[in-house]
């Protein structure tokens, strides 16, 4: 290839970069990356790229501790009163405080052509889709499940409570986020899709809005929450096989 | 690399009821590049998504190496790099960090490779600054950084000299020559027509 370096300008000259190397040598040998270094490349670069932008990293975050704030200061400080309530207001915000991230899940990848890089990449789409979707769930559904026992705190729930309400958002928003990524995808062409987004996803979610409430009330009750802590994870795993493939398709779709 | 071709056979698409693609054929083989030309919104865009299978076309099919590509489409983009109009890079990582996420993705790299390439496409010592303080010509440097971290059998080039100056063009064409020299095939939508560097090529007109 040396007659071909003869005859151009020679950019790198001027250099004082290191010595250039003929790309044919430095490439070979030709391997592709594993699916799981791929699956983790993916997750590493949301990941950072959260952590550039953090102001929407602490959205949904906020949305959530001002809704459970705002709950016992509108309706009464009795504290036996919000018990009974607490349920329904951790699960209601943390369904809402989880929708308002999706709309970014795709949207930024859709519009710089990383996402067609991720179709033609020779990778699993699906796998792909599922990092992604992992990263969205360790930057919303996790930070909510930490902060719902503060949440619930203040709701007057007894500390014995707490590890269970823990647990019951940590497994419950793992099919929030995987219902979001459907939603996410399938709305990536459509400009505002905010209001579709939640219109697709919220019925989707009612499974996990009503199981999470119920094991967060036994668990407050002191009762043994098992069995609807199982169901969640039912369908965290059901939500596990078919979601990746479904927004992997749906991805693709909106390509075309 | 073993015997690679590619063959497209009369491919039609339809945008709507508008037809864009109207049975457009050829054949390459190893070593052959082809410059796709034509006026704004003739379909050069178009027919490269078409044949990487990211849009399908309604009639027609795309052969690799003998092989209808829709038989199985991961192991045929794996052996091609796709560079649309737009650099696939993140504003808010550093050239660095874009090239070792996206070409991390398809190949195992090592952070000297990244530091030839990044060296290769002038890019040594603004590799550290986030793509959103770089210039268009420098992100269009960076994903030919990336290109030349993919030797891949088959390049696909979309206005792949877009906002360089001329010693990035002839960058452009010192690239293309290289993968074409090691047997590899390369089809670029152009405008004005690929730089001198790149070697023969074949002309493919695309009607408006």
């Amino acid at each position: 290839m040396n007659h071909r370096e003869g005859n151009v300008a020679q950019p790198l000259a001027a250099l004082d970069a290191p010595v250039p190397v003929d790309i044919a040598t430095i490439a070979t040998p030709r391997r592709e990356a594993s699916a799981l270094a791929a699956v983790r490349l993916v997750l590493l670069r949301d990941l950072r790229l959260a952590f550039r932008k953090r102001s929407q990293l602490v959205q949904p975050l906020a949305f959530f501790a001002m809704v459970t704030l705002l709950f016992p200061l509108a309706i009464s400080p009795e504290l036996a009163r919000l018990r009974e309530l607490a349920p329904g207001v951790v699960w209601v915000g943390a369904l809402l405080g989880s929708l308002l991230a999706l709309e970014f899940l795709f949207r930024d990848d859709a519009h710089d052509g990383t996402l067609e890089q991720y179709a033609l990449s020779g990778q699993s789409l699906t796998a792909l889709m599922f990092a992604k979707t992992l990263a969205h769930w360790l930057l919303t559904g996790l930070p909510l499940a930490l902060m719902a026992p503060l949440a619930a705190v203040s709701l007057g729930v007894p500390a014995a409570a707490l590890p269970g309400i823990l647990l019951a958002v940590a497994v419950g928003s793992v099919t929030l986020s995987l219902i979001g990524s459907i939603g996410a995808a399938l709305t990536l062409g459509i400009k505002r899709s905010g209001a579709l987004l939640s219109l697709l996803t919220l019925p989707l979610s009612l499974p996990v809005l009503i199981f999470g409430a119920r094991a967060t009330q036994l668990a407050i009750q002191g009762a043994s929450f098992l069995a609807p802590l199982e169901l969640l994870g039912a369908l965290a795993v059901l939500g596990l096989t078919l979601a990746p493939l479904a927004a992997a398709a749906a991805v693709r779709i909106s390509l075309e | 690399m073993p015997e690679q071709t590619i063959e497209v056979d009369n491919l039609h698409l339809w945008r709507g009821d508008r037809h864009v693609l109207r049975g457009v054929s050829f054949r390459l083989v190893q070593g052959g590049c082809l410059e796709v030309c034509g006026a704004n919104g003739a379909g050069k865009t178009t027919l490269l998504r078409a044949l990487c299978g990211l849009v399908y076309p309604e009639e027609g099919r795309v052969l690799w190496n003998g092989e209808n590509v829709r038989r199985d489409m991961p192991s045929f983009h794996a052996a091609l790099a796709y560079l649309g109009h737009e650099p696939p890079l993140k504003a808010d990582l550093t050239a660095r960090e874009n090239l070792h996420y996206w070409i991390g993705v398809r190949r195992p790299l090592e952070r000297t490779e990244l530091d030839v390439a990044l060296a290769r496409v002038g890019a040594h010592t603004w590799c550290e600054r986030l793509v959103r303080t770089l210039s268009a010509g420098q992100r269009r440097r960076v994903a030919l950084a990336g290109l030349a971290l993919l030797p891949v059998p088959l390049w696909l080039l979309d206005e792949p000299t877009t906002n360089l100056d001329r010693e990035g063009r002839e960058l452009v064409g010192e690239l293309i020559g290289e993968q074409l020299a090691r047997g590899g095939i390369v089809i670029a939508a152009v405008h004005q027509g690929l730089p001198a560097a790149a070697g023969t090529v074949t002309r493919l007109d695309l009607a408006a």
